[in-house]
């Protein structure tokens, strides 16, 4: 059994003395000792994440040919770059860690690892572009902020500058939505079609209920996890529904009701069999976006057979002319 | 000077032109906006499909950065033309016939090779060109080409080494990028092709003469070839017609794509 300070009886003295430095809030740095199962739950937390920021490239790319404005066009160009760069830091952050990129998007490829679910959604009007900025990266700030004080030094400062990033991303997002909603009654339709789509998934990123959460109570020991799935659902919910009143677009949610005594909205029962199916089976489509992922790494291979030949040839050149 | 600060310019500091030369000198600011655009625009089918993710990175980055400067050369001969069309007016509600981009960049993505020599045979050329172009007599369009000028300087860096390592690289690599040099050759002659207006804009001081880059143009292209151990594709048969408006068969389904909203929805906002 694990107590709440995740010391166990009969630990060895250095897996004391780790937890005792996470439990004086020190950060944990790539060469400190950490045990094996720390280390499997980071690389599985950060490669998961860098996949998000991956296959997220893919919804959101549906949209950049079609973008409405050219101002449009390039603020979605910049957020997809972005995007790939956050996959590249966090790739790099689970190098420290000693997995290889190649061993990750393998195991991407193969279904192994998992990715943000939301991404098996279709994007299938502009608004979903706006809705996407506005709760899915809201949501995933609200995880993020949380994750900016996670015990283990290069996933924490990566997630320090991502969180600048995405905020950034979800004001976008706001905009879109706000400009849909006070635009034509098309535009409007199109911006609640969005959210009604959006909503519930969007919730189900934090993840099962505590109480049906797996991983939870060590990772929270860990100082991996600070905060609760619910407690962080609670907070995009309460930050979310009054942004949704100010667009005057309705959250699809027939017993939404603000708890007077709680502070808090309380929403209905999340529909988590929906959530069972899309993590397992892939959601609407999950299918095509692995096969998408596949296809470029595999169309791709010639090329970077290329960049290593070359590299090869010409560090052959240097050491030939070096002897010379 | 950052890209607000050039959008806001008033056409207050326009050159005086007659009406003849400025006609002439909006369909060449055209032709420069929708080369951006296009090319831009075909970067960006990419997205999330690219060989590694660095090159996601790298061909996003290009694509923004041709957006970035259609939308300062659209809102330029705009203002200029002074009819009230702004960017998305002259990106959005002009049918092919009145693009006025070039063939090449219009050309689709094929593999990753062709989108490479298409990139690298495009901003050697957007390179030499607007680096003349920051010496334009239209202070609007100098000041648009002495960013656009540090931005083809990259573009033509990274797609240049990416030709050496696959013409340098694997037998199929090579193969794929001789094949798409011989692809796209057809298409460069238009670049150094001048219309008949050209000359008075050359006089004016607002633009050097089409072929006057082509030396330069030779001569990079010709370094990086011998690098990349690719061979110069004979001079065959030449496609030209981009600047008069006589576009491939892709420019149509290109416009479909990129217009569809603003067709869907006219007059609305976004």
């Amino acid at each position: 059994m694990t107590n709440v300070t995740g010391l166990q009886a009969g630990e060895s003295a250095e897996e004391q003395a780790f937890q005792a430095k996470i439990d004086r809030e020190e950060r944990i740095e790539p060469k400190d000792w950490m045990p094996e199962g720390y280390r499997k739950t980071l690389v599985r937390q950060i490669s998961q994440h860098a996949h998000s920021e991956i296959v997220g490239m893919l919804p959101e790319g549906n949209w950049v040919t079609r973008a409405p404005s050219l101002k449009r066009k390039a603020v979605l160009l910049a957020k997809i770059q972005d995007e790939a760069g956050h996959g590249l830091y966090l790739y790099s952050a689970a190098e420290t860690l000693d997995a290889s990129r190649d061993e990750m998007t393998e195991a991407l490829h193969d279904g192994r690892a998992k990715y943000s679910s939301i991404f098996n959604y279709p994007t299938l009007s502009w608004a979903d572009i706006g809705a996407i900025g506005w709760l899915v990266d809201g949501a995933a700030i609200v995880n993020q902020v949380a994750l900016c004080r996670c015990s283990y030094g290069p996933y924490a400062r990566a997630m320090e500058r991502i969180c600048k990033e995405e905020s950034f991303h979800q004001r976008q997002g706001y905009e879109i939505m706000m400009v849909l909603a006070q635009g034509t009654p098309e535009q409007k339709e199109m911006a609640q079609d969005a959210l009604n789509r959006w909503w519930g998934p969007a919730l189900m990123m934090f993840g099962p209920h505590d109480s049906n959460s797996v991983h939870s109570s060590r990772n929270m020991a860990w100082k991996i996890k600070r905060r609760s799935n619910d407690d962080l659902r609670q907070q995009f919910i309460d930050m979310t529904v009054p942004q949704a009143e100010y667009l005057d677009l309705s959250i699809p949610d027939p017993d939404l009701t603000w708890n007077e005594e709680t502070g808090h909205y309380e929403v209905g029962p999340i529909d988590w069999d929906e959530f069972e199916r899309v993590v397992k089976g892939g959601g609407p489509v999950g299918r095509e976006r692995i096969r998408d992922r596949r296809r470029a790494w595999e169309e791709g291979a010639w090329v970077r057979e290329a960049a290593l030949a070359h590299a090869e040839k010409r560090r052959q050149r240097k050491m030939q002319a070096a002897a010379e | 000077m950052n890209e607000t600060e050039l959008m806001d310019q008033p056409a207050a500091n326009a050159p005086a032109l007659d009406a003849g030369t400025q006609a002439i000198f909006v369909d060449y600011l055209l032709h420069l906006g929708d080369n951006g655009l296009i090319l831009g625009q075909r970067l960006g089918e990419w997205c999330g499909h690219g060989p590694v993710l660095e090159e996601d990175i790298a061909m996003t980055n290009i694509a923004l950065d041709l957006i970035g400067q259609a939308r300062m050369l659209l809102t330029r001969a705009g203002e200029i033309e002074g009819a009230g069309r702004d960017e998305d007016a002259l990106a959005y509600t002009r049918d092919a016939l009145a693009f006025r981009n070039l063939l090449l960049v219009e050309q689709p993505n094929g593999d990753f090779a062709l989108t490479m020599v298409r990139q690298f045979l495009f901003s050697a050329w957007s390179y030499e060109l607007y680096r003349r172009l920051t010496a334009s007599t239209d202070p609007g369009l100098a000041a648009i080409a002495a960013k656009a000028v540090k931005e083809a300087a990259y573009h033509r860096r990274h797609s240049g080494e990416w030709l050496i390592r696959l013409g340098d690289g694997t037998a199929e690599s090579k193969r794929r990028a001789q094949d798409a040099l011989d692809d796209l050759w057809i298409f460069t002659d238009e670049m150094f092709e001048a219309q008949p207006g050209d000359a008075a804009l050359a006089a004016a001081g607002l633009i050097p003469e089409p072929s006057s880059l082509r030396p330069d143009w030779e001569a990079m292209v010709e370094r990086v070839l011998a690098e990349a151990t690719l061979t110069r594709p004979d001079p065959g048969f030449r496609r030209e017609g981009g600047r008069t408006g006589r576009h491939s068969e892709y420019l149509g389904h290109i416009l479909s794509e990129l217009q569809f909203l603003q067709r869907a929805y006219p007059g609305a906002q976004w």
